[in-house]
């Protein structure tokens, strides 16, 4: 058996469509999931006694079990109760609501980890609430956070991919469609692999300079 | 049409077996690999670190669906013969979990202190005697929740052998939800199997953390 890669590149605008979707579906599933674990972090830290239960419930349901499972729950199960999601959609509520888990536990972290001497050392200063908060919780914990947090990032980006099993349309889905049409399932997906390659290197670079541009004052160890 | 019955719940469970099989298949393959990749990444020669490190980019650069599919589709171009879908998958899962174990390990080495490798080697120990009785156990210490925690991992991400056809606890799922149409009840119980396997390790993995930080 031969490789044989130029049928593929008549489907060029396709699979750039793909990763357009991937991207798309790893955006949203990125901000909803760090809103619900903004607010799953400080609820869980600071919440009535239920909504702490709750939420805990919340994320070990979703931290043990498959993500495929979550996401074939989803999108088979809510039209039985009434709500039909097209399949990109229940994608990015399923992948919200898994990174969501892992977003709370990462900034819970993050949180537990500054000092509460700190936070009354900037009120002994006089520094405002505002300031306290930008400057003691804020920016720290966002240090604190930030490897942890990009790299879970990118395993979103990689895990969209599970999208196509309830034919999402994204990359590895155009990828399934490109394999019927043209039978060379190899080449086509390694080349689909190769452009989550260099989405997720791309994506690494960046965070890389972002993390040196941002966080430049001296740690005290 | 028929319902969810005992029958398919015989079905679920004796497909779980398959999902044990990937674990310890892809455990007692990839462990040995990750331990070499850890080594490499942690060696005097340069090269030999920039090659672990080129591998571990490459295979944390994929998606482990398309890892699966890279394997199951690549086996047969580059080897000529067909390969039956669990070694493919056997491949794949190895790759992974060399590559995260690996990474895992290396953290562990790293943590223990530079010092020790040299007052090892200030004994006169080889270097592998150095990893072997100094290094290392220390480094297995602070290695192992994060171990655990990726064993979960592990677990979960099996269930991603179904797109091939490997007939495992979420194929055996997917199966039962088409002969039964009751999505809802197949992939609760499905998900649950999965939940009482990966809650212990999870609790483990946190209690074990918990007591290395009392150590420190």
């Amino acid at each position: 058996m031969t490789l044989n890669f130029s049928q593929l590149w008549r489907y060029d605008d396709l699979l750039l469509h793909g990763a357009l979707l991937t991207l798309l579906l790893t955006v949203i599933a990125a901000v909803a999931g760090t809103l619900i674990g903004v607010c799953g972090a400080v609820l869980v830290r600071g919440g009535p006694r239920p909504v702490r239960w709750a939420i805990r419930g919340y994320i070990e349901v979703i931290r043990n079990t498959p993500a495929l499972i979550q996401l074939f729950i989803i999108f088979f199960v809510l039209p039985s109760l009434g709500l039909r999601l097209p399949p990109f959609e229940a994608a990015a509520v399923a992948l919200s609501i898994y990174f969501g888990a892992y977003a709370i536990e990462i900034i819970r972290a993050g949180l537990d980890a500054i000092p509460r001497a700190q936070l009354e050392a900037g009120e002994c200063l006089g520094l405002t609430r505002w300031q306290v908060f930008r400057h003691i919780v804020f920016l720290p914990a966002l240090r604190t956070i930030y490897p942890s947090f990009t790299s879970q990032f990118v395993l979103l980006l990689l895990g969209t991919s599970l999208a196509s099993q309830v034919s999402a349309e994204e990359l590895f889905h155009t990828g399934g469609f490109i394999d019927s049409r043209t039978f060379r399932s190899f080449e086509v997906y390694a080349v689909v692999c190769a452009i989550y390659f260099a989405l997720v290197m791309a994506f690494k670079l960046v965070f890389a300079g972002l993390q040196r541009l941002m966080f430049r004052w001296p740690v005290r160890r | 049409m028929r319902t969810f019955n005992e029958a398919d719940l015989i079905s679920l469970f004796s497909a779980l077996r398959w999902t044990v099989v990937l674990v310890a298949l892809a455990l007692a393959c990839g462990g040995p690999l990750a331990l070499l990749l850890a080594l490499m990444r942690s060696s005097r020669l340069a090269p030999l670190r920039w090659l672990a490190a080129g591998v571990l980019q490459l295979v944390q650069g994929v998606p482990l669906l398309g890892l699966l599919m890279f394997f199951y589709f690549g086996m047969p171009v580059f080897l000529g013969i067909e390969v039956p879908s669990l070694v493919a998958v056997g491949v794949a899962f190895t790759a992974y979990t060399a590559v995260f174990l690996g990474e895992i390990w290396r953290g562990g080495i790293e943590a223990v202190k530079q010092t020790q490798w040299e007052a090892a080697a200030c004994l006169g120990l080889t270097r592998w005697q150095q990893f072997r009785y100094v290094v290392g156990p220390q480094a297995f210490r602070m290695a192992l929740p994060p171990t655990v925690g990726f064993l979960v991992q592990l677990i979960k991400n099996t269930s991603l052998a179904s797109v091939v056809g490997f007939v495992e606890l979420a194929r055996a799922g997917q199966m039962a939800s088409a002969a039964t149409f009751q999505p809802l009840l197949v992939y609760s119980v499905v998900a649950a199997i999965y939940f009482t396997l990966c809650l212990p390790l999870t609790v483990w993995s946190r209690k074990l953390e918990a007591r290395l930080n009392g150590a420190r």
